[in-house]
Parts: C-alpha cells; sequence; structure tokens
C-alpha cells in the first residue's frame, strides 16, 4: 500500500503532469500559480519529463502556443491565475470551437485593483462562458487527481474540449498536506497516449478556425455548446473508471450531511472542507445543515444538482466573486435560474465571502446557517457580502 | 489536533521549518498541513507560518487562530508582533533567546509554559548560517515529545540532500539535548 507522503499542492499538480508525460508544456510565470510551472521547468530541465517546456513572454502567447500545440497532436498543458488568465482571454474562446484539449490548472486568484494576490474566484467566474469543462479541487489530493483525469476527459474523443483545473490560490496551491502519487505504472493503465480528434497534418492537410459567417456562426457556436453539454456522461465515466484504478471515488457533485438538513450550503473549492467541520459542530448543537458541492462547474450537472439539494427548505449559496451590477453572485445567478420554473423550490439566499484571500473560517459558516434561516422568513432580503467593513 | 504557530523573519526559515513539522508527522503516518501567512515574501520583514498535526485526517483551512504551541525563530519579533496572541492558556512557547524565560516573562508579561534555546548560537556554529529553523525543530521534539531524531533524519535528507542535511541532523540533535524545558 503506496504511503501519503508531506507535498506541497503545486507540486503535486506539476508532478501529475509529468506521470500524464505530457509533450508540451508552455507557461508564464504568475503568483500563486508560480510553483507549478516552476517545478515543471524543473522536471524538464532535468530529464525527468520529455517535454518541450516554452517559456514564453506573456500569457497570451502561452495560449497561442497551448493552442498550436495542441492542433499539431502534443499532449499540452499549462497554469495561470488571474491576470494571467485575463491577459488570455482572447485565445481561450479560440481552442474549444478546434476542439483542442488543452489542460490548464488555475490557481485562483483575484483581480486587479486594488493589486491583489490572494484567493477568490473571480479569475474563473470571467471565463466560465467560453466553452471549457471546469473542475474544482477541494484537497491536494483532488487537484493531482483532477490534474490526471482533466487528461482523461479532455481527450476522450466524445469530448476534445479544453479543461480547468481550479485550485484554490495558497489555501491549496501552497499547502502542504499529506499526497498519495500514482506511480507511471497506474496512469498509464488509466490514461492511453494521446490520440488527437484533428491535428494539423501535411499528409492529411485540414484547415481551423476559418471564417463563420452570418449563415454558419450560430450553428458552429450550437455544436461546442452542445458537445459541452454533452460531457457531462464522460466525466461521469471518468471519474467511475478512475476509481477502479486509484480507489478514490469522486462525483460531479458531492453531498455532505444534506440528508434531513433544513438548510444546504452550495459552494466550490477548498472551503468545503473548513465548511463540513462547521456543521459537524452545527448539527452537535441540533441545527440541521448540509453541505453541497460543486465539482464539476462546467458543464454544470443540472439534474445532479437538483437530486443533492432536494428536501431542502433552505439554499445558503456562497460565492467567492462578485458580479459588479446584480444583486446576486454567478454561482447563486445560475442556481436560481435553475432552480425558478421548478413546482418546488428552496428559498435561495447569497453570501460572497473571502475575497482577495480573506479567511473563512467555521464561525462564517455557522454565521451564514443563521442568516439562511432568518432571511427565509423575510424575503426580501438573499444578498450579503458576509463580514463587510462598512 | 495539535496547532502550531511560527514566527520568524523572511530567510530564516519559518516556512521551511513548518513545512518539515508537517512531513515528519505525515512519515509517521500522521496527519498534517502546513501554509505560509501568504505574501509578497521579503528578507527581513517578519514572517507567520502554521501547522496543524493529528491523529485524524484534518478537514480544517482556516488560519490557526489559539495555537497550541508558538514558535519564535527571532527573538526580535517579539519586540513588533504580540506572539502569544490567541495562545492556548495551556500553550507552550518556544522561543530562539539567549535569555531565561523569567525575564522573557517579565518583559511580555508571558503567562504560558516556555522552552528556551540559544539557537542561533547553534546555528552559526553548525550550519555557519543564521538560519535557526531546523535547530527549532528540535526544540518543538523536545518540549513536545513529538519527534525524535530518527524521525527527522529521511524528511532532512528529502528536503536538504545528504551533505546539508547531514549538518541539519546535527543541528537538530544539538538542540534536542540542550533545549531546556522549563517546569
Amino acid at each position: 500500500m503506496a504511503k501519503p507522503i508531506g507535498l506541497e499542492v503545486s507540486l503535486a499538480v506539476a508532478e501529475a503532469v509529468k506521470l500524464c508525460d505530457t509533450d508540451v508544456v508552455a507557461a508564464y510565470p504568475i503568483t500563486p500559480q508560480t510553483h507549478i510551472v516552476e517545478h515543471l521547468s524543473e522536471l524538464v530541465a532535468n530529464g525527468e519529463l520529455d517535454a518541450a517546456y516554452i517559456p514564453v513572454e506573456s500569457e497570451q502567447s502561452a495560449m497561442s502556443s497551448c493552442i498550436g500545440s495542441s492542433a499539431a497532436g502534443a499532449r499540452t498543458f499549462t497554469a495561470t491565475s488571474s491576470q494571467g488568465l485575463a491577459l488570455m482571454n482572447e485565445m481561450l474562446f479560440i481552442a474549444p470551437p478546434l476542439r483542442l484539449p488543452i489542460v490548464m490548472a488555475i490557481a485562483n486568484r483575484a483581480l486587479s485593483a486594488p493589486i491583489n494576490i490572494w484567493n477568490d474566484h473571480s479569475d474563473i467566474m470571467s471565463i466560465r462562458d467560453v466553452g471549457w469543462l471546469a473542475l474544482f479541487a477541494e484537497t491536494g489530493q483532488e487537484a493531482l487527481d483532477m490534474t490526471i483525469l482533466g487528461f482523461k476527459i479532455a481527450e476522450d474523443h466524445r469530448v476534445s474540449l479544453p479543461i480547468t483545473i481550479n485550485l484554490d490560490g495558497f489555501t491549496l496551491s501552497h499547502f502542504i498536506e499529506p499526497v498519495l502519487l500514482p506511480t507511471k505504472e497506474e496512469v498509464a493503465k488509466f490514461l492511453p497516449p494521446f490520440k488527437p480528434l484533428v491535428k494539423l497534418d501535411i499528409a492529411n492537410p485540414i484547415s481551423m478556425g476559418l471564417l463563420g459567417g452570418p449563415e454558419s456562426y450560430t450553428e458552429a457556436r450550437k455544436v461546442t455548446d452542445d458537445i459541452l453539454v454533452a460531457s457531462k456522461p464522460v466525466v461521469i465515466e471518468a471519474f467511475n473508471d478512475f476509481a477502479k484504478v486509484f480507489g478514490r471515488e469522486y462525483k460531479v457533485i458531492e453531498s455532505y450531511r444534506t440528508e434531513g438538513a433544513d438548510t444546504i450550503l452550495v459552494m466550490m473549492g477548498s472551503i468545503a472542507e473548513t465548511a463540513m467541520t462547521a456543521i459537524d459542530e452545527l448539527w452537535d448543537a441540533g441545527k440541521k445543515v448540509g453541505v453541497v458541492r460543486i465539482r464539476l462547474w462546467r458543464p454544470f450537472p443540472v439534474e445532479e444538482f437538483k437530486e443533492a439539494i432536494k428536501g431542502a427548505k433552505n439554499l445558503a449559496v456562497i460565492d467567492r466573486a462578485i458580479s459588479m451590477g446584480v444583486p446576486d453572485a454567478p454561482v447563486a445567478l445560475e442556481v436560481k435560474s435553475l432552480l425558478y420554473n421548478e413546482k418546488v423550490r428552496p428559498f435561495i439566499s447569497n453570501y460572497v465571502v473571502g475575497l482577495g484571500g480573506r479567511d473563512v473560517t467555521r464561525d462564517d459558516f455557522k454565521y451564514i446557517s443563521g442568516r439562511a434561516e432568518e432571511f427565509s422568513t423575510s424575503p426580501q432580503t438573499q444578498y450579503e457580502l458576509v463580514g463587510v467593513l462598512e | 489536533m495539535i496547532e502550531i504557530r511560527l514566527h520568524g523573519r523572511g530567510g530564516q526559515g519559518a516556512v521551511t521549518s513548518a513545512e518539515l513539522m508537517a512531513q515528519t508527522a505525515i512519515s509517521q503516518g500522521k496527519f498534517a498541513q502546513a501554509f505560509p501567512s501568504f505574501g509578497p515574501e521579503r528578507r527581513g520583514a517578519p514572517v507567520t507560518a502554521f501547522v496543524r498535526i493529528s491523529d485524524k485526517p484534518i478537514r480544517i483551512r482556516e488560519k490557526v487562530y489559539n495555537p497550541d504551541v508558538v514558535v519564535v525563530l527571532d527573538p526580535t519579533v517579539m519586540n513588533v508582533t504580540k506572539v502569544d496572541s490567541g495562545l492556548r492558556s495551556d500553550g507552550y512557547l518556544l522561543v530562539n533567546t539567549h535569555r531565561p524565560p523569567a525575564d522573557l516573562r517579565k518583559e511580555f508579561g508571558f503567562t504560558q509554559k516556555i522552552a528556551t534555546l540559544d539557537a542561533m548560537s547553534i546555528a552559526l556554529d553548525i550550519l555557519k548560517v543564521p538560519i535557526t529553523n531546523t535547530v527549532m525543530l528540535g526544540v518543538f521534539a523536545k518540549a513536545l515529545g513529538e519527534a525524535t531524531p530518527d524521525d527527522v533524519r529521511e524528511p532532512f535528507i528529502h528536503r536538504f540532500g545528504d551533505s546539508l542535511a547531514a549538518k541539519n541532523q546535527a543541528a537538530f540533535e544539538k538542540a534536542y539535548s540542550e533545549t531546556r524545558v522549563e517546569g
């Protein structure tokens, strides 16, 4: 039986990229993603990973290089955060319609201004509509496992789309914690060599990224969206296959103590760990509160989500980003729109926590649980920026 | 679960100390996590790092607010930071200083148990650099009974490589045997 080692989560992600025998890494360092690409550059330099490491001059170039290398048939990885993701934006739209299965780790971080290097989900929320799959990790082990799963899912010919692996900057990326490193043999058993669905090949010439006028653009967009939506069962299948090889089970939506819960807290990412500890304490005090964690953010697992929150009177959706100019944050907006036409639906309130690295504590979750109950009896209030100083 | 907060200055190895504490515990089959107080790192500026060690999986990622143990790698930090902030009343202060605990109590009003060691002298003597992290690990191991010199051997080799690990092992062992545990 393999023994867990104490490893920084960023390095665990880099080791996963190595275990997947990645061909090309094109990246620009940015806090808090830096340790991932720094370690990858070491692994390439010392010969442990036989890959081309392209040290580009900007993230726009990083994503451009990834698109080029993936289109040429190479297994391709990059990582970024925050402003880096913002600088990639133009190129991010291009990879999904070209069906390029690039894997990108995002050490999630706030965006300027004011300048802030710490964790929240502002970066990923800015690209939620571009057509990439998106997974959220809760622990270091998950960050490693999701990276391996990322290649498996993205490269499946039923998908052949790019995917982001989201890990909270610092609160996950810089934690040292027990991680089980799979062996190369195990990974090879799970992840077949990359066979591109489409590639640039002089023997069989094709064109990619052509003009799509008003007569075809709608259809082209629909195809990408249809494929993204249809990728959910492939994700579930990959999770099941992963469990068979590695013994760790993952679901697209995770539930914790939701059976018989009056209130369910909905969230994404590493804060769910602290939340579960907090609600254990709440159950001890006689409060019936559960946690639902969205692991697969894109495509949104609609049926699994509805099933997970069934029976709850109150939903408290906890966001890590603000949607400026709208009275709800991104995750809450989606949850509300999913449930609006349901005959029976819970009362939904929305809480924004942990912006720009503000610590998210057990007390925050206990406070939110209490507020969700209060709000349900005075439904005109449904949104709170928790702990804001005024 | 033991919760630990480390105070040092950038470049002295507070973060490495935290890493090694967690890695030693994990290699002993325990659960542990270590993380720095995240910020732009500057040499010489006060730095904080956190560790949790438990027999059960740790499902918490908030900072440590009520530590069981506070480790002070640089005595001058005590002049600018209230290092005993939130420290449990039955907690432990481990301080790199040549001064006796009674002196520290008088100057800073500490009420918890204190263990001291002149870690800087040991670091300069054996490691030839003013980096006190592995020396203070020896203090921690001795005062808390959390690890023995045998337990750190492998994590040190992994972290420092063979030749540097040997020096750090010697520094750790000297600290382990010389730490003055009060009361």
